[in-house]
């Protein structure tokens, strides 16, 4: 549009002769005057049947990362959804087979970020189940501080990002507020913020600092008030129930076969939680319940997310009450690094440190596959071990990929704006299904 | 909230709470049922049955791993409705051959079983897609393709996911792949640069796209014989 038209919009009253509101016109610049532009009658092309093709991302802030969606769309009706992915592939895969089994535990922060240190609790048991390695009391219950932390952190971002995207602006400060305070918990326990690298195979990179635990107790006192004020604001706020209500349904036989996890499948009624089915890190000895859905659309998932939180917060509790002394690590010189005093002074601790890190510890011949509840869905390590100390395979099992690969599914037939509304529901993080 | 309960799980599966495994035994822990079954079933077509940490692996002909797990999926006795996961693993030891591996779960029975059909080097890489047991099957297979090479036959839209599709420098976790690529790091620039993403958009634009030309020949072939894809 250029100057003049502008002038020429701005000098139009905006009403006619008789008071009523005027149409502004289509005007053009044509050689300073200004002209104005009636399309013949009955040359409107006819738009029946006319699909259009929309591209969505990859840089777009809904689509959490660098996903590109491509949609066919009658209308505002989406026809057809061809998801794109790879723009992150970093081939964390390719380089774990070239990496020390404590090596590989820096990768795991880079692929899910958002809940890095609940990944490396997940790699290191799945190295311990290859290695053979019982590990301590103590160190089982960091594990599960850690884990539990962590999914409040990434369901904290996923309750914030959700919220911008159907365009609510306040929770989304109020959770992150939260979220800052357990990274600064995380900060005072490894030194780091997001990428942790907390754990170690047969323990943990450190134990908690004196006086952490009054920080942890503060957090679970004074978490819930910020739950109830965002339970307030969205659960039953109309805007929010007419915008997730009946979206993206997933029927429980669906979604099984689909293979979705986490959150997702238990919106959809189907009630299975690595934690309780196949627990690990004694989670079977802990006291709470997993949320099930029931119409698996976009408001059951942010009910069952919701309701995760407060039964972390459960479980961060009993943890808290139940942590006991003792040592953090196994006591194993072949995997576990001497304490960096005896290392300097002692002639055996030196050689075991030297062996340790060069070298690396080294698994029997075998494979393991293990499991954990990550916020996403169930996440899994693979690993096949030939005897050296580098995995011949490493892989992971990335509960968003799998997720996401229903999305053509859950959007067809929905309005352009609610794609926005599923995609967040399914809770993403691209450096994941990207790797 | 009325349309919303909070509930335990595991309340479909018989017996008793599981636990946490504790002590794992590395090779002399108890087979999964389901193993037993597979051998009474399918004797000729079971290679072997390994257990390591307490789970069960079994080797399966691949021409028969379908069916095989076809009927792990049907049997009223098995069930096995969650696939968790496809992948591959290839040793660095060039004579043993290629693995495929399924995960499977079987969330009313709360079992778990691992399948691996083993594909010699030098016989062409294929076995039968799962795509029509497992949805889940869609993409997981799509991603094994494009690291290894395995084709699967019968998958409805068998391309890369990861890379690109013009992506010349083979599959990225064969053990013979280099870790910094088949090409040089100013090749690799050369390439990047000469791309022109915006050719693409759909599989149905990719045939009157500028970039089909630059698409693998058996990819080409099958989009002019009017192949529809998955989606």
């Amino acid at each position: 549009m250029s100057k003049r038209t502008v002038e020429v919009e701005l000098s139009t009253s905006g009403l006619d002769a008789q008071g009523r509101p005027q149409r502004i016109p289509l005007v053009t610049n044509d050689g300073g005057a200004a002209v104005a532009l009636q399309p013949p009658p009955g040359l409107e092309p006819d738009l029946e049947g006319e699909h259009m093709l929309i591209n969505i991302g990859p840089q777009h802030p809904a689509t959490h990362g660098v996903l590109r969606l491509v949609l066919e769309l009658d209308g505002e009706t989406v026809v057809r959804c061809i998801p794109h992915i790879g723009y992150l592939h970093c081939g964390f895969e390719k380089i774990g087979e070239y990496r020390q089994y404590n090596q590989i535990i820096c990768w795991t922060d880079r692929e899910d970020y958002l809940n890095s240190i609940g990944n490396n609790v997940a790699f290191a048991l799945g190295a311990e189940r290859l290695f053979g390695i019982e590990i301590t009391e103590r160190c089982k219950v960091l594990r599960v501080i850690a884990s539990e932390l962590s999914r409040i952190m990434s369901h904290l971002v996923w309750l914030g990002t959700f919220c911008i995207d159907i365009g609510a602006f306040t929770p989304f400060l109020w959770a992150f507020q939260r979220r800052e305070e357990i990274y600064r918990l995380i900060e005072k326990w490894v030194g780091a913020r997001l990428t942790t690298s907390a754990t170690r195979v047969g323990g943990m990179a450190a134990d908690i600092p004196s006086g952490w635990m009054d920080g942890l107790r503060q957090f679970i006192r004074t978490f819930p008030h910020t739950l109830d004020e965002i339970d307030r604001v969205l659960t039953r706020n109309a805007i929010w129930v007419g915008r997730t209500v009946g979206l993206g349904v997933m029927t429980p036989e669906e979604a099984i076969n689909w293979g979705l996890s986490g959150p997702l499948l238990r919106a959809s009624g189907v009630d299975y939680d690595v934690r309780k089915d196949f627990p690990y890190l004694d989670y079977e000895t802990y006291d709470f319940e997993v949320p099930v859905g029931t119409n698996g659309d976009v408001y059951d998932r942010y009910l069952v997310r919701f309701e995760e939180l407060r039964q972390s917060l459960r479980i961060l509790q009993q943890a808290a009450d139940r942590l006991p002394d003792g040592p953090v690590n196994i006591d194993d010189p072949r995997v576990i690094l001497p304490p960096k005093s005896k290392a300097t002074s002692e002639m055996e601790s030196m050689i075991h440190h030297f062996k340790v890190v060069m070298e690396g510890p080294r698994p029997p011949i075998g494979e393991s596959y293990v499991a954990v509840e990550s916020p996403k869905g169930e996440k899994g390590y693979y690993m096949v071990s030939d005897g050296t100390a580098k995995p011949v395979r490493w892989r992971i099992r990335p509960p968003s990929f799998v997720n996401l690969a229903a999305i053509p599914k859950m959007v067809e037939g929905h309005l352009l704006s609610d794609v926005i509304a599923i995609n967040a529901s399914i809770d993403i993080v691209m450096g994941e299904i990207d790797r | 909230m009325t349309r919303f309960e909070v509930v335990r799980t595991g309340a479909s599966a018989t017996g008793a709470q599981p636990a946490t495994q504790r002590n794992v035994s590395h090779r002399s822990a108890e087979a999964n049922p389901s193993a037993k079954a597979l051998q009474d079933k399918f004797s000729a077509a079971i290679k072997r049955v390994e257990v390591i940490w307490a789970e069960t692996i079994v080797y399966v002909d691949p021409a028969a791993a379908h069916e095989i797990i076809r009927w792990l999926h049907d049997d009223q006795s098995q069930q096995y409705d969650f696939l968790i996961d496809v992948t591959a693993v290839e040793y660095r030891d060039a004579e043993v051959p290629i693995e495929v591996v399924w995960h499977l779960r079987s969330l009313p029975y709360r079992r778990f079983l691992r399948i691996k059909a083993q594909l010699p080097k030098g016989a062409p890489l294929e076995i039968d897609s799962l795509w029509d047991i497992y949805k889940s099957a869609d993409w997981l297979e799509r991603e094994c393709y494009d690291m290894f090479g395995i084709r699967f036959r019968g998958h409805p839209d068998l391309r890369r996911i990861l890379m690109w599709e013009s992506y010349k420098e083979g599959y990225p976790l064969r053990k013979d792949f280099p870790l910094r690529g088949r090409f040089s790091r100013s090749e690799q620039l050369r390439q990047a640069l000469a791309q022109n993403p915006e050719a693409r958009y759909s599989m149905e634009e990719l045939t009157i796209a500028d970039a089909f030309a630059e698409l693998p020949q058996d990819m080409r072939e099958r989009l002019s014989k009017g192949e529809r894809t998955g989606e």
